[in-house]
């Protein structure tokens, strides 16, 4: 093996890591907390994974991770700049290396084809992704296929070109997808069909003992790289993801367990969410990318406690309950009562936040999820807002409104709430609302928009809201047409 | 014929500068920069740094052999700060260890004392206070004085438009390694190998023929690469000659961001004078340009915003001021379309005033007053083969455009919160380096005894296509398979004194340079196959799909037959070419000239839907005409067409670039600075090709297609303003650019912003 680059450093958890990369085995005693990106590129000196950004934020970077389930390998693609080396023990690792075979794949043809490389810098991750698009067994869409490029960054293309790859990929993937299919078809190497067998045996071999205590707990990763990606490979660090029991979703009478490990993908695919909150993956497709993910858990979104968490802000809507554990203790509180002050938390160092729990709606409950951002997709919100109402003859009985980017927390608005119990939709009522909900909010001019402007979008969401849910009753028109 | 690398682009086997094998002892470096925007450096404390296990060494300007400078065009910038620093993210250390981890840990440990001094940011401001570079310039056509008058409508207006980052997906990088000797070789990601050369010779202070400059490819340059490439290859290259060890320096992308420069800001005052037809009789613009800290190229790009100030419209009365401001950013450079949009951007707006004001639709102004043949441009140049109003036809037509006019007038109407907008964008861009002697290149030809061909240029393959096109040009005039045929990186042992891959001009120098190479060549073997084959007329000999031919018949010689011989009668199988732009200069003390080869033109119509509720736009529609000439690679063409429009489209519309008031940059990362992404792009580009070879210099009827497709991406501005004017047509509308959802939203909903912003005073009071 190729040593270390860096050389001056005690790193802590010194363990033997086994993972098949493409399509050969690795036992490696590199440092848990380095990212993958630097294994591959530095250490195996594989340099067709690229380095853009080493933030999530371009994608040139992806590879593929293929875990075992049930003698399946599933893949996803994650961005290895923010992916811990430690989290692939026991796992397939693919990079575009891993995906070469003499003749170009399909993918790879239709991009050269369609002329959709240019500088070729992004052009090895685009192929990655892809692949791992194709692999997943959906039906091929032209949004699906729009959507996984939404990871990506080309600076040199304008994408249409890449998009156009389309047609002539879904030609060479008929209905039937998968890793056997896709071998047949020559869009993924042979020796593929042989990694479930390999990877079965690999998982026996135990990756050795992590040291504790912990100076980080590592979910997906996709915060914590970002802040502290200079020191998490010097640390002490629990990755979360090998505590299988947080990764579950169960519904239990009227209640929905959700584990905090759980990502965003799995979120918004599970049939008891969708069932709970109808419109998620419309509303998930709009927060980060597919890599990012597949990687970000709710457990990460909620303890992060960023003001605009797109999904602490659903949650809170949503009146959930927060099941906080620690090595001899467990307890739960409602989540609005979490957030204490900018990052500050009701929460002790040592626990962990184990399971979300929210009431299923009833039918006569409406939900809406809003955010406005720069740009629509991949970027963080201005301001972001859920509602959760249930009305009955016009009055509303129950409504519960978060909002994002107007706080130094993911906010409730516990007075604008109250303000709207028992009142008819109607513009005058909502109109009332204005004042209170400026009262209770205070954003801050940041990169995100001026305080001005989150105040004016606050507004707006809500108005969104209410017309989106309620067009019987209210209109936009109403508010800002001619009287 | 695909293009040349795409393959092992998809297989990514094509190596950038840090995926190159890498030589034993490599060592990696970092740079410590300015904290602070301007002031005296007192004290700088490296030794925490030096004292770090695995540090190799900490380079100041006091560790440089030769001159401390880089600057391009006035030697206004130091490679590492002596004295005075002049913005955030001025290099003042270097450190060296033997990892990149190690180096930036080291960096952080430097510490600094500066005494700051006042700084501005402001170009006006700069302006004021006399901080400009170089001294201010004026074009003048006509008489627009005397004209204000007799015009039926006056209106003035000003243009706040924004910077860009160039995001090229690949950061700044070089790696150098000492040679025997005194000598150096570097392998930098730059678009100018010669000025990096050039630097690194006199940072050194060594001869040009001591340093070698190797460029493979670049993972995008978009003029980023063309000046600023050379600090990071400079320190390379320092720290190779101090420890006698290669190194490597990659810059992270925060730091890349924070260190290098960007598209110019610039503020534009305006005035216009109409007809009350909308028949524009005189235009003054006084153009502010950001310059940054240093000159680097600004006042080569505020040349070229003065070129194209009136667009591809005939204006007989302009008068156009332009002024480099030195403010304390990092030094603004050039980046595709060098200047150009910022012109075209403040013409546009006069326009959108006088059409606003007269109730008439922006395109029935714009029609009115394009450029015709023969006209002249306010640089004494005049229009020759001008094809704008052909462009313009083709475009109405091919794509129904009044049609879509009206389609849009009906959804307006019938839809309350939700406003499509409509606008054209017609482009006039010439082509040639304006500063006359730029426009030259060498070619270097190889034919080997197997029949085979190398080829070196001075052009960079940064993503344009470069070697696609030179191999197509080569193949062509030889008459041989592509595949017979290798670009060679670009070296400058092999091609000296190379002119910047630049200005849309590559392929247009570095091509006609390949082919005068390759004519010497054919000249001989023609002489030789006439005398084999006793013809007295060699022009009547050709080569055509590897066998020679005379006139049509097939002589039964074949291409490695011919080369065999030629080797064997000792014919020099090798040739160098070069080429400069014949018929082109500029006078700068009249400011009056032929600056351009010839012009480029087309046009776009850019369709926006916009959610007025939230202030948030989709962009439906990009509907091109492009004249073209005989391109050499349709798939290289409309490839630089569509990335040169979403680079426009994110520059109006997205790229919000952002400093603080202390100068700190905001928009600091790919989290905080977006670009276009699949979703941001529409799925709907069509583009239409106007084979228009005449006037072209290009080789076979080629025209440079680099920067032009960029300034489409001005009509998003003007087609969301289009859709903001029917929700609200009653409100007064800016011309500050980037239109992104928040200026939308502010300045559709004012009345709202005064009563929150009240309520808040009252809270706080
Ligand atoms: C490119 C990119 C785009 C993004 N876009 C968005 C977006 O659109 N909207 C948005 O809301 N966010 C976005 N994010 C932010 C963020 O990464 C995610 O919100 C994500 O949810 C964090 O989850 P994680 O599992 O990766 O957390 P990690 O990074 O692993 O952890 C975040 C913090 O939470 C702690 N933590 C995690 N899980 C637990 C637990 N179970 N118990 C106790 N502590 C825990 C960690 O110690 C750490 O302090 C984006 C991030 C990136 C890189
Ligand atoms: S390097 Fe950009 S997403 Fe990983
Ligand atoms: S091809 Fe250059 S970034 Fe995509």
């Amino acid at each position: 093996m190729i040593p270390l680059i860096v050389r001056d450093s005690n790193f802590y958890m010194v363990q033997e890591l086994h993972f098949l990369l493409n399509e050969t085995e690795i036992s490696t005693t590199a440092p848990s907390g380095i990212v993958a990106l630097d294994y591959l590129r530095k250490n195996l000196r594989l340099t067709g994974t690229k380095e853009g950004c080493r933030e999530g934020d371009c994608g040139a970077c992806t590879v593929l991770v293929g875990e075992l389930i049930n003698n399946k390998v599933s893949y996803k693609s994650v961005n290895s700049c923010l992916m811990p080396l430690g989290e692939l023990h026991g796992k397939h690792l693919v990079t575009i290396e891993g995906l070469n075979m003499s003749v170009l794949s399909p993918i790879q043809k239709a991009i050269v084809d369609k002329g959709a490389t240019q500088c070729g810098f992004c052009t090895p991750g685009i192929v990655v992704s892809l692949t791992g698009y194709t692999i997943k067994g959906n039906r091929l869409t032209k949004e699906g296929f729009k959507k996984t490029l939404g990871g990506h960054l080309c600076r040199c293309t304008g994408y249409r070109s890449l998009k156009q790859g389309f047609d002539a990929i879904k030609e060479h993937i008929s209905s039937e997808s998968g890793v056997k299919s896709h071998v047949e078809k020559g869009i993924i190497p042979e020796y593929f069909l042989n990694i479930p067998a390999r990877l079965a045996r690999i998982s026996e071999k135990s990756s050795g003992k992590v040291e504790t205590p912990a100076e980080f707990v590592i979910a997906g990763g996709t915060d914590l790289y970002v802040q502290k990606g200079d020191i998490l490979p010097y640390s002490r660090i629990d990755l979360l993801n090998t505590h299988p029991e947080m990764k579950n979703i169960v519904r239990k009478n009227n209640l929905l367990h959700v584990g905090a490990l759980i990502t965003f993908e799995e979120f918004s695919n599970h049939p008891e969410v969708i069932k709970a909150v109808p419109a998620i993956r419309e509303y998930i497709s709009l927060i980060a990318s597919t890599q990012i993910r597949n990687r970000a858990t709710l457990g990460g979104n909620i303890i992060n406690a960023s003001p605009i968490a797109d999904v602490a802000i659903l949650l809170l809507a949503m009146e959930s309950t927060l099941i906080l554990k620690n090595d001899n203790s467990m307890r739960s509180l409602p989540i609005t009562s979490f957030y204490k002050g900018y990052k500050q938390l009701d929460k002790t160092p040592s626990e962990i936040l184990a399971e979300i729990i929210f009431p299923i709606p009833d039918s006569a409950t409406r939900i809406n999820w809003e955010k406005v951002s720069k740009r629509k997709y991949l970027d963080v919100a201005s301001v972001n807002c859920a509602l959760k109402i249930k009305g009955e003859g016009g009055i509303i009985k129950k409504i519960h409104i978060a909002m994002g980017g107007v706080a130094p927390i993911p906010l409730f608005l516990k007075n604008t709430c109250d303000y709207f119990l028992g009142k008819q939709i109607t513009r005058n009522a909502i109109e009332g609302a204005f004042p209170i909900l400026q009262n209770e909010i205070s954003p801050i001019d940041d990169i995100r928009g001026s305080s001005q402007y989150k105040r004016l979008l606050a507004r707006q969401l809500i108005i969104a809201h209410f017309t989106r849910l309620f067009p019987e009753a209210v209109k936009v028109k109403d508010f800002y047409g001619p009287n | 014929m695909d293009r040349i690398d795409a393959a092992s682009h998809t297989r990514g086997e094509s190596l950038f500068v840090d995926d190159m094998p890498q030589p034993a002892g490599m060592l990696y470096a970092s740079v410590f920069f300015s904290p602070v925007m301007h002031g005296n450096i007192q004290r700088l404390c490296l030794q925490d740094a030096r004292s770090v296990k695995g540090v190799v060494a900490v380079l100041t300007w006091e560790n440089i052999p030769g001159e401390n400078q880089i600057g391009s065009i006035i030697q206004d910038e130091e490679l590492l700060a002596q004295r005075k620093v002049h913005y955030i993210g001025q290099p003042v250390a270097v450190v060296v260890a033997e990892s990149t981890e190690i180096a930036r840990k080291a960096a952080k440990m430097i510490s600094i004392e500066i005494e700051e001094l006042p700084a501005v940011t402001d170009p006006k401001e700069a302006f004021e206070k006399g901080c400009i570079i170089d001294t201010p310039r004026t074009f003048v056509l006509g008489d627009v004085d005397s004209m204000w008058q007799k015009c039926d409508l006056v209106l003035e207006g000003t243009c706040d438009t924004g910077g860009q980052e160039h995001v090229y997906l690949e950061t700044q990088r070089a790696r150098a390694t000492p040679l025997e000797g005194n000598n150096i070789r570097i392998y930098s990601s730059t678009q100018s190998p010669s000025a990096v050369q050039h630097h690194a010779a006199k940072i050194l202070g060594l001869a040009s023929h001591n340093i070698e400059v190797e460029v493979k490819r670049l993972g995008g340059g978009f003029g980023g690469k063309e000046d600023q490439a050379t600090p990071w290859a400079c320190i390379a290259a320092l720290v190779a000659r101090v420890t006698q060890r290669p190194v490597e320096l990659v810059l992270q992308r925060a730091d890349d961001m924070k260190m290098t420069g960007k598209r110019h800001p610039y503020k534009s005052d305006f005035k216009i004078g109409a007809t009350k037809e909308g028949i524009i009789i005189a235009y003054e613009v006084k153009h502010y340009q950001n310059s940054g800290a240093t000159a680097d190229l600004s006042t080569a790009v505020l040349e070229r915003t003065m070129f194209h100030s009136t667009n591809c419209y005939y204006i007989p009365h302009v008068r156009i001021f332009g002024v480099c401001c030195r403010t304390n950013l990092p030094s603004n450079t050039a980046f595709r379309g060098f200047g150009a949009p910022q012109g075209m951007f403040a013409i546009e707006s006069a326009l959108t005033k006088v059409a606003e004001k007269l109730h008439l639709p922006r395109e029935e102004i714009q029609v009115k007053n394009l450029l015709a043949e023969r006209k002249e441009f306010p640089y004494g140049q005049r229009a020759e083969h001008c094809s704008i109003r052909t462009v313009w036809e083709s475009a109405e037509t091919n794509y129904q455009f009044q049609k879509i006019r009206k389609q849009v007038l009906h959804f307006n109407q019938s839809h309350f919160e939700t406003k499509k907008g409509l606008a054209v964008m017609p482009v006039c861009f010439g082509i040639s380096f304006t500063t006359t002697y730029m426009n030259q290149a060498s070619a270097l030809v190889h034919i080997y005894t197997d029949g085979s061909v190398s080829i070196s240029t001075g052009g960079v393959e940064m993503g344009q296509g470069l070697i696609t096109n030179i191999t197509t040009i080569a193949a062509t005039a030889l008459g041989i398979n592509p595949g017979r045929i290798k670009v060679e990186c670009t070296n400058t042992t092999r091609i000296a004194n190379m002119s910047p891959s630049a200005a849309s001009s590559t392929t247009l120098l570095n091509g006609n340079a390949l082919l005068i190479a390759i004519n010497q060549i054919l000249d001989r073997l023609k002489t030789l196959l006439a005398q084999e084959l006793s013809v007295f007329e060699k022009e009547k000999i050709s080569i055509m799909n590897e066998k020679v031919f005379v006139d049509a018949h097939d002589t039964g010689w074949a291409w490695n037959q011919l080369i065999h011989a030629a080797h064997q009668k000792r014919i020099c199988l090798s040739a160098h070419g070069f080429f400069a732009t014949p018929k082109i200069y500029f006078d700068k003390t009249k400011e009056k000239g032929r600056p351009f080869a010839y012009h480029v033109y087309g046009a776009a119509i850019v369709e926006i839907t916009l959610d007025c509720l939230r202030g948030s736009y989709d962009i439906d529609s990009v509907k091109i005409v492009h004249d073209l000439g005989r391109p050499l690679s349709k798939i290289v063409d409309r490839a630089q067409i569509e990335g040169g429009l979403a680079q426009g489209l994110g520059w109006m519309a997205l790229e919000d670039l952002r400093f603080n008031e202390k100068g700190q940059l905001l928009s600091r990362d790919l989290a905080t600075y977006k670009v276009p992404d699949a979703h941001f792009m529409p799925d709907n580009i069509e583009i239409e090709f106007l084979q228009n070879e005449k006037g072209t210099l290009g080789p076979y009827g080629s025209k440079a297609v680099g920067e032009p497709p960029f300034m489409y991406g001005i009509g998003v501005f003007f087609a969301i303003r289009d859709a903001m004017r029917a929700f609200r047509p009653e409100n007064d509308f800016n011309f500050t650019s980037p239109l992104i959802p928040e200026r939308i939203l502010l300045q559709l909903y004012p009345e709202y912003i005064k009563q929150t912003l009240d309520k808040n005073k009252n809270l706080s009071g």
